[in-house]
């Protein structure tokens, strides 16, 4: 798998190298900020792009913007966002960008988990989603949830875990339940969000963002 | 004003007051008119006199003149003025001294008429009171019940005159205090942002340096960890164990490193930086953001700490089950409100947490109002001021 890195810590650009490497990624590129992660994206043509949100010049969100940028310039390019800290909003808009290609959006610790992390990076590149539990538990403290006040609290767990973007499996095995029981959870929940069945497998993906779009964006 | 009795210590004290002030006034009155021949020695001597004279004024009245810092020269208005004061006092002084000291004199003369013929004062040259005629023995005591009663009101008001006169002229201006305020208020304003930079300064430094280092670590800890697995199992055990604390440590540091400064503040504004906060709340939190327009940063950043300490303070010491944060701006104010359902018994002075709180408000001209009965529930309601 062709992936481009962008990371301005030296440290730790060299680390994910090594570990993609290790994991039987080729890593294109190795940029150290926004515009060269652009540059190179449109260069290299990679599969997958994993970018840092605070990078030089300004060391704010110009990793992000980068990437809702990429989004848009190539649907179907899967994009995963590391950040020392993950906020909701940037989730939010990150998964609003486009409904193609996957997207992940995980804490810079992640990355110390090693089979974890290569997992959610295989879950993205596949058009998966890879939320990471800190974002998921920032949806919850919000007061305006009206769709989803009328999910039972297991099939808020359920979701909650979807938007992390597990698999019907692995939301069984963390929330010790048999798959079938996943999968008429799921239902329900689909049928609470008033997903039709017609829109096939980006239903799970639509339960996400209407999760997410629960407070409105600006 | 209470009407003082003539045998109050306030009486005495108002009366001594203005008699020992004659012969300061004079004294002092003197020596600044003799030394206006040679300027550069008045100009030592002046803030001196005025400190005799805000002296007396404490002594006598418990009256405190506010010092007025200025250079001394000539050009200074507030120099000018002091001089003006204590060439004006021997005026005031004697005028404050003749009065009260007749109005004493005159109810002590006036009184003792009663006495009997030997013990009066040699009579005096008008023929026309008799003290041995009643009649005019009690037009002589009434006027002196009448005196004994007004030389303590006198003694007040002329007091009262010349310490107001020493306000206004030794104390400082209108136009004075109005700039030291604006002066204070700037300098203020600078350090709080200055501290509220270092924040950012440190939040970034971090960012850049140990958090990133900590990732590497932890990561190539994991690496380790993962590829590694034909190690003898004490090494693999320390392996295991040192890739565990870097990454409670890369947690610990997180939270403090947020703690300081959330960088979404800066570019996505509080809603987005309090969602963080509430979510890593160890209990439930419900949060309403309702702001139209962004605040100044200062004011995000106070904002931002109320809710993330008030948060802090939950969790340390209420018990709650749950808290909600309600963050409303309303036109030129920011209303913060945090609630919590814990045991209560939260107070201003009890420990480090809520004063901090209470300063960091009190620093940008917020008010703060805490309810918090035993047994709970607690609230806390800040009001900030943001254009």
């Amino acid at each position: 798998m062709r992936v481009v890195l962008a990371e301005d810590s030296v440290l730790l650009r060299e680390g994910l190298i090594r570990l993609l490497d290790a994991s039987g990624m080729e890593v294109v590129a190795a940029v150290d900020e926004a515009e060269g992660l652009l540059r190179a994206a449109a260069e290299h043509k990679p599969e997958l792009v994993i970018t840092d949100v605070r990078m030089p010049p300004t060391h704010t969100d110009e990793g992000l913007r980068a990437a809702l940028v990429l989004r848009r310039q190539q649907p179907g390019l899967a994009v995963l966002v590391l950040s020392q800290y993950v906020e909701e909003r940037y989730a939010a808009q990150l998964l609003a960008s486009a409904a193609t290609g996957g997207v992940g959006y995980l804490l810079k610790d992640r990355v110390a988990d090693v089979t974890e992390f290569i997992d959610a990076l295989r879950r993205v590149a596949a058009g998966g989603t890879a939320l990471d539990p800190e974002v998921v538990a920032q949806l919850l403290v919000r007061g305006n949830s009206d769709p989803l006040e009328r999910l039972t609290p297991r099939e808020h767990e359920v979701l909650r875990l979807m938007a992390e973007g597990r698999s019907n499996a692995g939301i069984g095995q963390s929330l010790v339940l048999s798959e079938g029981a996943v999968g008429k959870h799921i239902g329900n929940i689909f049928s609470k969000l008033d997903l039709s069945p017609a829109e096939g497998d980006h239903r799970r993906v639509l339960a996400v963002l209407q999760f997410l779009k629960i407070r409105s964006l600006p | 004003m209470k009407v003082p009795r003539p045998w109050s210590a306030r009486a005495w004290l108002d009366t001594a007051h203005v008699m020992i002030g004659l012969p300061v006034a004079v004294l002092l009155g003197g020596l600044t008119l003799v030394l206006l021949v040679w300027p550069r020695l008045l100009m030592r001597s002046v803030p001196l006199f005025t400190r005799v004279q805000r002296s007396r004024f404490e002594a006598f009245l418990g009256a405190r003149i506010p010092p007025v810092r200025s250079p001394s020269s000539w050009r200074s208005a507030a120099t000018r003025r002091q001089i003006g004061y204590h060439l004006l006092s021997p005026f005031v002084g004697f005028a404050a001294a003749v009065l009260v000291g007749l109005a004493w004199g005159g109810a002590i003369v006036g009184l003792m008429s009663y006495l009997p013929q030997r013990l009066q004062p040699p009579p005096m040259e008008f023929e026309e009171f008799d003290l041995r005629d009643g009649k005019v023995v009690a037009i002589y005591l009434a006027i002196g019940l009448v005196l004994l009663l007004l030389a303590p009101v006198l003694a007040r008001g002329m007091a009262a005159l010349d310490l107001s006169v020493a306000r206004t002229m030794l104390g400082p201006s209108r136009s004075e205090l109005g700039q030291r305020i604006e002066t204070l208020t700037e300098s203020r304003a600078g350090v709080i942002d200055a501290a509220d930079a270092e924040r950012r300064r440190i939040e970034r430094d971090l960012h850049d340096g140990a958090q990133q280092r900590l990732v590497s670590l932890a990561m190539n800890l994991g690496l380790a960890r993962a590829t590694l697995t034909d190690l003898p199992e004490p090494a693999r055990e320390a392996i295991e164990q040192a890739h565990e604390e870097a990454k409670q440590a890369l947690k610990e540091l997180r939270d403090f490193v947020r703690g300081l400064h959330p960088a979404v503040l800066n570019d996505q504004g509080l809603d987005a930086a309090l969602s963080g906060v509430a979510a890593r709340a160890p209990f439930p939190v419900k949060l309403h953001v309702d702001i139209e327009r962004r605040a100044t940063p200062t004011i995000e950043a106070v904002a931002f700490f109320i809710v993330s300490e008030a948060l802090t303070n939950i969790a340390k010491h209420a018990a709650a089950t749950r808290a909600e944060v309600s963050v409303r701006r309303e036109r030129e104010r920011l209303h913060v409100l945090v609630y919590d359902d814990g045991c209560g018994g939260a107070r201003l002075d009890g420990g480090t947490g809520l004063r901090g709180l209470a300063q960091r408000i009190d620093s940008v001209d917020g008010s703060l109002r805490l309810s918090s009965p035993l047994g709970g529930p607690t609230t806390i309601e800040v009001d900030l001021p943001c254009e």
